[in-house]
């Protein structure tokens, strides 16, 4: 998601390449860029003006001091980082502040009503929404009140069924005397939700608008929530005036944002409504539903990929002492097939692959356009599965008989392992490298603070965003141990170096 | 005389449809270019925030815009009113390059029809009204429920099959849809069906394995009839942005679309990104549709498309 989206802020930054000041000539060009790439978004137009205007206010004529200090260490920056360091704190402000709130009345039962247009994926999120308040301890109530479209009410009722979440319809009744009666009814059953499923329609169609408007005056729900496809066009703003006018929106919900659309609909709606995005839906069973966060969002747009997020799905999979661990030996560049194994079996639980992929730090720029494949992984597995201990720990050892071996094992080719091989290789090669000009070391920042992140902290503090421009790459570098322990590891090398020179 | 008052019927839904597009795109075109006396950089760099904010797509907008620099250049267009001919004109000659209706020829029956497309554009309603379409031109039609995946969309498709006229071939949930179009497909040829349209499940572009999924249907039913798909028509919903353009590319690679139907051009989107589908993909577009009844789907026609935007 968002790939297209990043990269045109990546070439924006590249444009700075050997520059020290932000002048009006060079922010020209970079902002063309963005501005292009927004546009391409979706991203509403009159939105990407304000942007384009705002960030050039902020950026120009500020000369950039490539060497920052924070907290008593010296860092290097660029004017490009900064340029994408003043994008970042746009697009966080354009979409915040956050607020993923329900609203709760104090007498229950509380009421959530879906809008939308037609397939923007409104029954899907009332199944996942009552999923995600089943977990709170709520007891939701799912309404069918969609009694246009042909079989929507078994549609809700089937989703229901396989959440054990209890559907209420009623045959022959309209829309808003379905609302109506199911609020009575969960009062007197004890449910403390009611999540009301409409029909989609359009914003310009008065009768079924004024409809909505009924079972809003009728249920006084504690939140309308309009449910919006994430690849909506130009449009999306339009509509979402439209239905915030009538009806007095309290957020929105963004579905869909599993594809490649990059989600410009998000800025566009926030900007021009000013209401809240509440939840990003991404992906068809029924837990692939997030709170939002902006700079989750903002980070995953300029490329730096969406650390925070990628910690809350670790959270949720792994604990927190291993993964720990994990990061520290990525770090270090020591890596071997069972750790690889280990990271392919946590990764399967955290959900599609394509997903963790793009939230990973300036991995998605690095996998390009380029589709990763769920089924890889199985691969991967079945041939890892079917090495020996020591060839786990030790893959330099495996040559042409070891290969054979392990492809008859797992029923692949022997060239089959040659290339997962390769693979990991490169892998281990890169990580060692990111380990070394502090890359990665962002990632196991990150993953320290998580005990920080289920507590509440502000995760703004994990992407650097309180620090100053300079230090958003280098958030956490080498601690004095570990450097001590690398100069030592380094001395002996050269050491063993000179002794067998000698001899 | 019935068929022309519903035709007149049709037409005035379909204008009805697009005045939004036309009020949108045209009244302010003609906002901008009325009363001014000569065509500059402000009024060209308006004209481009107009055709942008249609969902027309920068990469179009970008190629309109040359073609119209260039006339104002050779000063061929020197009138700031002559503007919404010159964008017309530029706009149909796109449309209207790849365009070609879709028959169905019978010879070799079942003439079959494969719908793709990601979630929640319309598969499903848009293959009951083009089975209406082709009922009413005298062919027998048989329906498969191939999304087996979606809750309660095999009964949806029941429900608008028995408004139509038609039969269902359905499996359970979660069934290999290749199993269902293949059985649907043995059913049409034993009662001589002479059309076969297939519902598949709605499906991100970008997931690997549902493509696969669809490949497969594709080519079991290849492998049975020759020829077949006849027509792999892929829906797209007209409120969508420029990510139609990335839908349409992904699922060409992965399986050879031949048309497109366009959905849900009643509303407020602006359909714009028909010209930049057209433009980058040069796949024809078979059908718009322009409400919910059964009779709300129209046959493309470039002409009337392009007439019905810029009508005044």
């Amino acid at each position: 998601m968002l790939e297209v989206l990043s990269n045109g802020f990546n070439k924006a930054k590249d444009r700075f390449a050997g520059r020290v000041e932000l002048t009006e000539a060079n922010i020209d060009d970079a902002l063309k860029d963005i501005r292009l790439s927004l546009l391409e978004a979706d991203v509403n137009f009159s939105v990407v003006k304000d942007f384009i205007h705002d960030v050039k206010e902020k950026a120009l004529g500020v000369i950039v001091d490539t060497r920052v200090s924070h907290k008593s260490q010296k860092l290097k920056t660029t004017p490009g980082e900064h340029f994408i360091n003043i994008c970042h704190q746009e697009l966080v402000t354009l979409m915040g502040p956050v607020d993923v709130d329900i609203s709760f009345a104090s007498k229950p039962p509380s009421t959530i009503m879906l809008i939308g247009l037609q397939g923007c994926g409104k029954t899907t999120t009332a199944g996942k929404i009552a999923g995600f308040l089943s977990k709170k301890n709520k007891t939701p109530l799912l309404v069918a009140a969609d009694t246009y479209r042909p079989a929507a009410v078994e549609q809700l009722q089937v989703i229901g069924n396989s959440l054990s979440i209890p559907v209420f319809s009623e045959k022959e009744m309209s829309p808003p005397a379905i609302c109506s009666k199911a609020i009575e009814h969960a009062r007197s059953t004890g449910h403390d939700v009611v999540i009301l499923d409409t029909a989609g329609r359009l914003a310009i169609d008065d009768s079924l608008m004024n409809e909505l408007e009924t079972i809003a005056a009728n249920t006084r729900p504690d939140n309308i929530f309009l449910v919006c496809d994430a690849m909506i066009g130009q449009d999306a703003v339009k509509t979402a005036v439209e239905f915030d006018r009538r009806l007095d929106l309290s957020g929105f919900i963004l579905t869909k944002l599993d594809g490649d659309a990059r989600g410009g609909a998000a800025l566009s709606i926030k900007k021009i409504t000013g209401k809240p995005i509440k939840f990003l839906c991404t992906g068809e069973s029924f837990d692939r539903i997030e709170e939002f966060r902006p700079d989750g969002l903002a980070s995953r747009i300029l490329g730096f990929g969406d650390v925070v997020g990628l910690m809350q799905d670790f959270e949720q999979v792994i604990d927190e002492k291993k993964a720990e661990k994990d990061a520290a030996r990525m770090l270090k560049g020591q890596f071997t097939l069972l750790d690889f194994l280990e990271q392919i079996q946590s990764i399967k639980k955290m959900g599609p692959l394509q997903d963790i992929v793009e939230k990973i730090p300036f991995f998605s720029q690095m996998a390009g356009n380029v589709a990763v494949d769920e089924r890889e992984l199985v691969k991967i597995e079945s041939l890892i599965n079917s090495m020996t201990h020591k060839e786990r720990v030790n893959p330099d050892v495996i040559k042409e008989s070891r290969k054979k071996r392990i492809a008859s094992g797992s029923g692949r080719t022997p060239r089959e392992v040659s290339e997962v091989l390769k693979k990991f290789n490169t892998m281990r090669k890169m990580m060692k490298n990111m380990g070394k000009s502090g890359l990665l070391s962002k990632i196991s920042g990150g993953l320290s603070n998580i005990p920080g992140l289920g507590g509440g902290a502000d995760p703004g503090d994990i992407m650097g965003n309180n620090l100053p421009a300079a230090s958003r790459k280098f958030p956490k570098p080498l601690s004095t141990s570990e450097k001590r322990k690398i100069k030592s590891k380094r001395k002996k090398a050269k050491k063993a170096r000179k002794n067998s020179r000698k001899k | 005389m019935n068929e022309k008052k519903e035709k007149g019927g049709f037409f005035k839904r379909l204008k009805d449809g697009l005045s939004k597009t036309h009020k949108a795109v045209i009244k302010r075109v003609d906002e901008i270019t009325c009363g001014k006396r000569v065509i500059n950089d402000d009024l060209l760099d308006n004209l481009e925030e107009i055709l942008i904010t249609s969902d027309i797509g920068a990469v179009t907008v970008q190629r309109l815009m040359e073609k119209i620099r260039w006339k104002v250049n050779r000063k061929e267009l020197k009138i700031p009113e002559k503007i919404h001919n010159a964008l017309k004109d530029e706009i149909f000659s796109i449309l209207s390059n790849h365009q070609q209706t879709l028959q169905a020829d019978t010879l070799q029956k079942p003439f079959t029809i494969l719908t793709v497309g990601v979630n929640g554009t319309g598969k499903t309603t848009t293959i009951a009204k083009m089975a209406n379409i082709f009922i009413s031109q005298g062919h027998s039609v048989l329906l498969a429920a191939a999304d087996t995946f979606r809750a309660a969309a095999t009964e949806q498709l029941e429900i608008w099959a028995d408004r139509v006229g038609c039969k269902v071939i359905k499996h359970r949930q979660g069934a290999d849809p290749s199993a269902v179009a293949f059985d649907a497909l043995k059913s049409a040829q034993a009662k001589g069906i002479d059309v076969l349209i297939i519902d598949t499940a709605g499906r991100l572009h970008t997931k690997a394995p549902l493509m696969d999924e669809i490949k497969k249907v594709s080519r079991i039913i290849g492998r049975e009839l020759d020829g077949a798909p006849h027509e792999t028509l892929l829906v797209l919903d007209a409120t969508t942005g420029q990510n139609a353009i990335s839908q349409a590319k992904m699922f060409k690679q992965a399986i050879n679309i031949s048309g497109l139907a366009l959905t849900k051009l009643d509303g407020t989107a602006k359909g714009g990104v028909i010209v930049g589908i057209s433009e980058t993909m040069q796949i024809p577009i078979r059908y718009i549709g322009v409400g919910e009844k059964i009779d709300d789907l129209r046959e493309f026609n470039p002409k009337e498309f392009a007439d019905a935007l810029f009508e005044n």
